[in-house]
Order: structure tokens, then C-alpha cells, then sequence
């Protein structure tokens, strides 16, 4: 395998033209290290694969993170360490790594509000920025236009996102899969395309400057004041979606969803309304966009449609995707690692795509399930049952 | 609609039902009809449009013509015909699948919970807020679905994902399911198809405890042995077309059916 890199890469890695003194310069001693890397790439892609196959023994053993969520005495002091963790870290980075958790944050509430169409329902949606784009613009336009303050825009911008959702949803939920697929990412770019093309409304890719930033009233903040509070309101917005989507996972609502994604048919046989559990995915979906959209707009300051290409779907998908689906400490984790990640590598920035792309490929071979994956909830009930049963 | 006082005592009237695909008469003119806590049989070779016609029923497809009546139990008949498979469990028949089809990464209580849905009206407020009318509701659909988990005999298998369970606890999985449904009227597609005998037997007794408790029973099964024994009545279908209706023991020497069976030259029969 290794001699076959080194002959397929034999041009690229050793061949070096000097046009100048128009010369060939060898480099074999690369080719030497290609083939040695390889080599140990190769054993380590074997050994990882025999793991793999390996594994199904183990299968009655707990994982670790239901552990840690399952039983109090680890969940406690887990989850208010995370909590100190996260209040006090302001104090100890710069304002860069302030705004980059910031961003972080707004992917972790996108990640759940997608892992709700995606991970919950099964609804593949390839257009979800869309709706992160109606938040963000609504915010800034109706600030432009009537002067709305940020506390109004946010729930403003999570209806108006649910009301896009059901727009779209109305038409599009009687697809199933690729085809669903296919509409939402047009519906991506078609909303991303009015916003470029429609410039009275929307100012087009000039895009709308001087978005204020959310503030109380009779407070007056600075910059780095102003970061803070965004830290802070952030912090509150993802206990809020955690709080929520934890709730509707384990609610009659959330079993119909998981009940539509696992098969169609029989859950409408068993008396569930498929549009309406199909649209309640998708608006509760959008709403979780909107209100980050609005958030984003603060952010920034400035918006234009370029913020919101496929791109920002796709990696609000490959977060749900790379974290678990259905999981919201993996989604977390994912948005997590994807965002963040990217930020401290910055000397291997040219690679970006590269390691990303790689190491989605290695997720689907070695964990398609995603770093943690979905743990259905086990409901314990002993006392009546048993006196009626006998 | 006006109800006839000699249906009075019907929970299903299917009148001339047609359905077709394209040029194949998947389904001609059959009529059937299932009388408050009667088991009926429907069997038929392979093919013969059997689970096309519980499809019909249960409105996964619409039939091209004919009328299909529900009587609930003191009230008046309703059409079914054009309903959604949703609104059709609404009114109270419920049914099971052929090819298993159960939630599969769902546990088994949360199988059944799930067919709690239609009786049961928590709307995306009461899931966040979680107030005591949902936090009741909840607990009553935990405890019906413990309960109907216990009457099939899967209790061992409360939190166990459904395609973790053996074969034949997975059949019974499904018809807890539809029973949650609260149903006064069970189509059972195969049930014991794939079963050993006495995994077969064990739901036989499962099958009379149901009719016991006021369920009535259209079954299509293709072990004859079973179907003999539980039946009422059984009504054979083949090609589309009904040949035959009729207490288990008429059905046994009815020629038609034999034939039917047998693959004998029709023109000889």
C-alpha cells in the first residue's frame, strides 16, 4: 500500500522543476517519508478497523456519558462545574476568544434547534441558515425601519423563523428524504438570493451596518462590556434551548417525532398526524434559527447575505451529524469542537477543509453514530402495573 | 347515515370494495362484514390481496370504489372511505404489519406509548412547560403502557429497544402497540407468521384474551391450523375476488377454496 502512495504521488511529492536554471531537482528523500507514513498509516487504519469489528462484546457495558447524565451523583457536580467553568472564563481570556465562544455558542443553539429537525424527526434540511437569515434580518430591518430594540426582535425573530418554517413546511413535508433535501437547500439560496437581489428591502450584498447591540435600559456599556453581556445573554439562551429541547425529546411530541423518523407509515397507522408532527419539527426547528439570527445580528453589526450561504447549513448539519444525532450533549460537543477548533489551528489554516473533510470521513467509518450517540430514555415503573398484571 | 337494524350489531360493513393498480385487479367487489366480538379469518393464497385489502381499510391506500363502515359500539356508522390512517385509528380500528414494523431504536414501552398518541393531547406548550395536567397525562400513558406491555408478556423487556427483541416478542410488541391504541376493532396482518408452535399457541391465547376484552378481530394468517381454531367465521379470498365465507368447518370441505389452494384448473372446479 505505501509503495502505491509512493508511485501515485511520485510526480507531486518528488519531481521539482526549476524553470529558471531549467533543471530537474529529485527529492527522494521525501518520497522516503511518504512511504513510511503511510506505511503507519495504513497499520494504524487496520487496527482501528479491527476494533471496530471487535467491539459488540463490550455492548452491555454503560457508556460513560449516560453515566455522567443518568445518575445524580456525577450529574450534579459535572454539570455546575461546567457552569462555574463557563461563567468565570471571561475573566481569563482575551476578548478574541470571548467573541469566538460567543460564535460557538450561537452553533450550539443552532446545532439543537437543527438536531430537532434532523436528529429528533429525521427531516433532513439542507436550507436550515435560511431561517438564521430571516432572524438576522428582521432584527436589523425592523431596527432600521422602526427602531425595534433587541429584547423585542428576539422572540419577534423566533416567530418569524416559525412562521417561515411553516411557510416552507406546508408545501415541502409531503417529500421524503433526498427529495426533502433538495428543497430545503433551494429554499436556502432562494431566500439568500432575495436578500442579495432585492435591494430596497434588504439593501442587497452592501448588507445593513450599525445593528446596535443589545443593552439594558439606563445601562450605558462599552466594547468589551457589551461582549460580556452577549457572553452572558448567550450562556442563558443555551441552558433555555437545552431546558426546552430536553423537555420536547421526552414529551408525547418528541415520541412522535422519533416514532415518524424510524417508519412513516406505521406511526400514521398508529394515529399520528403526520403533517402536523412534520411541521411542529420544522417551525420548532426554525424558531431555534430565527432567535439566533437575531443574537447574530447584535453580534456583528453588520449583516449582508454572504453570512449566509450553504456553507453555514452545511456546517450547522455536520455538527448534528459529527455530535450525535439526536443527542444534545453530543451536539454541544459537536458545535463545540467544530467551531473552536478551527480557531485555535489557525497555523494550519490552508488545511481547514482538508482536516475537515478527512475527519468527517473518518467519523462515518469509525462512529457513524457520532461522537456520543442518542440514548433513548428507560422509564422505570413497578408499582400498580404489578398488582393489575396478576 | 341511517343504520340498518340487522347491522346494528356490526363493527365493520365493507360493501363491494374495488381497488385496482393500474390493470391488475388487486381487489373486486368484496364484501365483509365483522360482528361485535367475532373473530374472522381471512385467508387466500399468496397474493391474493389480503394485506392490499387491510391496506384499503386502514386508508394507506384509498380504495377506487365501494363503502367502508365503522360502527363504533352505540353510536352511529362512519364512512371511512377517503380518511386519513390517522384519523382511522382515531375512530378505533387499529392494526398490525405483516413485515414488522415497529420503531425499531425505540424501546419497547416507548413503542407502545407511542401508539398512546391519538387518545392523548400534550401540544408543544404542555411539553415545555411541563404544567400538572401533562405531567397527569404522562404518568397515565406510562402506566396503561406498562400495563398493556405486562398483558402481552414482555415485561422483561420495558426499556429494551425494539430490534433488540426476539422475533416473536416483537409481533406481540406490535399488537401492544395497536391495542394502545384503544381500538374496539384489530386487523392482525400474519401475526404468527415466522412463530414456532408454541410461541403460536402462547398467541393464540393472547388473541382470545383480546376478544375477551371486547375486541372484535379481522385476522389474515396463513397458518391454517391457527386460523381454523380461532375463527368464527372465515372468508377466503383469491385474486381479488371473494370465493367463500363461511364457519372454519364449511371452509375446509368447500371445493372452491381447495382448488384455490391447490392450484387446480378453474374451468375443472
Amino acid at each position: 500500500m505505501s509503495v502505491w502512495f509512493m508511485l501515485l504521488t511520485f510526480p507531486i511529492m518528488v519531481i521539482r522543476v526549476n524553470t529558471v536554471q531549467k533543471t530537474v531537482q529529485w527529492k527522494w528523500e521525501r518520497m522516503f517519508m511518504l512511504g513510511v507514513g503511510v506505511f503507519f498509516l495504513s497499520y494504524l487504519w487496520r487496527y482501528l478497523m479491527y476494533r471496530k469489528e471487535n467491539r459488540p462484546k463490550d455492548e452491555d457495558k454503560i457508556p460513560w456519558n449516560q453515566r455522567l447524565l443518568s445518575e445524580k451523583k456525577y450529574f450534579y457536580p459535572f454539570i455546575s462545574f461546567v457552569f462555574a467553568f463557563s461563567i468565570l472564563l471571561p475573566f481569563f481570556v482575551s476578548e478574541y476568544r470571548v467573541n469566538v465562544l460567543i460564535t460557538a455558542m450561537i452553533y450550539v443553539v443552532l446545532g439543537l434547534g437543527l438536531n430537532i429537525v434532523v436528529g429528533l424527526a429525521g427531516l433532513l434540511d439542507l436550507g436550515y441558515v435560511a431561517f438564521y437569515a430571516v432572524g438576522a434580518y428582521s432584527y436589523a430591518l425592523l431596527n432600521l425601519h422602526y427602531g425595534i430594540n433587541f429584547w423585542l426582535a428576539l422572540p419577534i425573530g423566533a416567530m418569524l423563523g416559525a412562521l417561515f418554517g411553516i411557510l416552507l413546511g406546508i408545501p415541502v413535508l409531503r417529500l421524503r428524504g433526498d427529495y426533502l433535501a433538495i428543497v430545503t437547500l433551494g429554499f436556502g439560496e432562494i431566500i439568500r438570493l432575495i436578500l442579495e437581489n432585492w435591494g430596497k428591502f434588504s439593501k442587497g450584498p452592501s448588507g445593513i451596518a450599525n445593528i446596535p447591540k443589545p443593552g439594558i435600559i439606563g445601562l450605558e456599556m462599552n466594547r468589551s462590556q457589551s461582549i460580556l453581556f452577549i457572553y452572558y445573554l448567550m450562556i442563558a439562551l443555551v441552558i433555555f434551548t437545552i431546558f426546552v429541547v430536553e423537555r420536547l425529546q421526552n414529551s408525547r411530541l418528541g415520541r412522535s417525532w422519533v416514532a415518524m423518523r424510524e417508519d412513516e407509515i406505521a406511526c400514521q397507522v398508529m394515529g399520528i398526524d403526520r403533517m402536523r408532527t412534520k411541521l411542529a419539527a420544522f417551525a420548532l426547528g426554525a424558531t431555534w434559527a430565527g432567535m439566533m439570527g437575531v443574537v447574530f445580528a447584535a453580534k456583528t453589526a453588520f449583516i449582508n447575505p454572504a453570512s449566509f450561504t450553504f456553507m453555514e447549513s452545511a456546517m450547522i448539519l455536520s455538527i448534528v451529524v459529527l455530535g450525535g444525532m439526536g443527542s444534545i450533549l453530543g451536539v454541544i460537543l459537536g458545535a463545540l469542537v467544530l467551531i473552536l477548533l478551527p480557531e485555535e489551528l489557525r497555523a494550519f489554516s490552508q488545511y481547514r477543509m482538508l482536516i475537515f473533510g478527512l475527519s468527517m470521513v473518518l467519523m462515518m467509518v469509525f462512529r457513524p453514530q457520532g461522537i456520543i450517540s442518542n440514548v433513548r430514555r428507560s422509564y422505570e415503573y413497578h408499582e400498580p402495573a404489578a398488582a393489575e398484571g396478576d | 347515515m341511517a343504520v340498518e337494524p340487522s347491522m346494528a350489531e356490526k363493527v365493520l360493513d365493507i360493501r363491494s370494495m374495488t381497488m385496482t393498480f393500474g390493470g391488475l385487479k388487486a381487489l373486486q367487489k368484496v364484501d365483509l362484514s365483522v360482528r361485535q366480538g367475532e373473530i374472522v379469518g381471512l385467508i387466500g393464497p399468496n397474493g391474493a390481496g389480503k394485506t392490499t385489502f387491510f391496506n384499503c381499510l386502514t386508508g394507506v391506500y384509498p380504495p377506487d370504489s365501494g363503502d367502508i363502515l365503522l360502527v363504533p359500539p352505540d353510536r352511529k356508522a362512519i364512512r371511512l372511505n377517503g380518511l386519513k390512517p390517522n384519523r382511522i385509528t382515531e375512530k378505533g380500528m387499529a392494526r398490525t404489519f405483516q413485515n414488522i414494523r415497529l420503531f425499531q431504536n425505540m424501546t419497547a414501552l416507548e413503542n407502545i406509548m407511542v401508539g398512546r398518541h391519538c387518545r392523548t393531547h400534550a401540544g408543544v406548550l404542555g411539553a415545555i412547560l411541563k404544567g400538572p395536567h401533562t405531567r397527569a397525562e404522562e404518568k397515565e400513558i406510562v402506566s396503561i403502557s406498562y400495563t398493556l406491555l405486562h398483558n402481552v408478556g414482555l415485561g422483561q423487556f420495558v426499556n429494551e429497544q425494539a430490534k433488540n427483541l426476539p422475533y416473536g416478542a416483537q409481533r406481540r410488541l406490535e399488537i401492544a402497540r395497536a391495542l394502545a391504541t384503544d381500538p374496539f376493532l384489530l386487523l392482525l396482518d400474519e401475526p404468527a407468521a415466522g412463530m414456532n408452535p408454541q410461541e403460536t399457541e402462547r398467541l393464540m391465547d393472547l388473541i382470545q384474551t383480546i376478544r375477551k376484552s371486547g375486541v372484535s378481530i379481522l385476522i389474515i394468517e396463513h397458518d391454517m391450523r391457527l386460523i381454523m381454531r380461532i375463527s368464527d367465521r372465515i372468508v377466503v379470498l383469491d385474486h381479488g375476488v371473494k370465493i367463500a365465507e363461511g364457519v372454519p368447518e364449511e371452509i375446509r370441505k368447500n371445493e372452491t377454496v381447495i382448488n384455490a389452494y391447490l392450484g387446480a384448473d378453474e374451468g375443472a372446479a
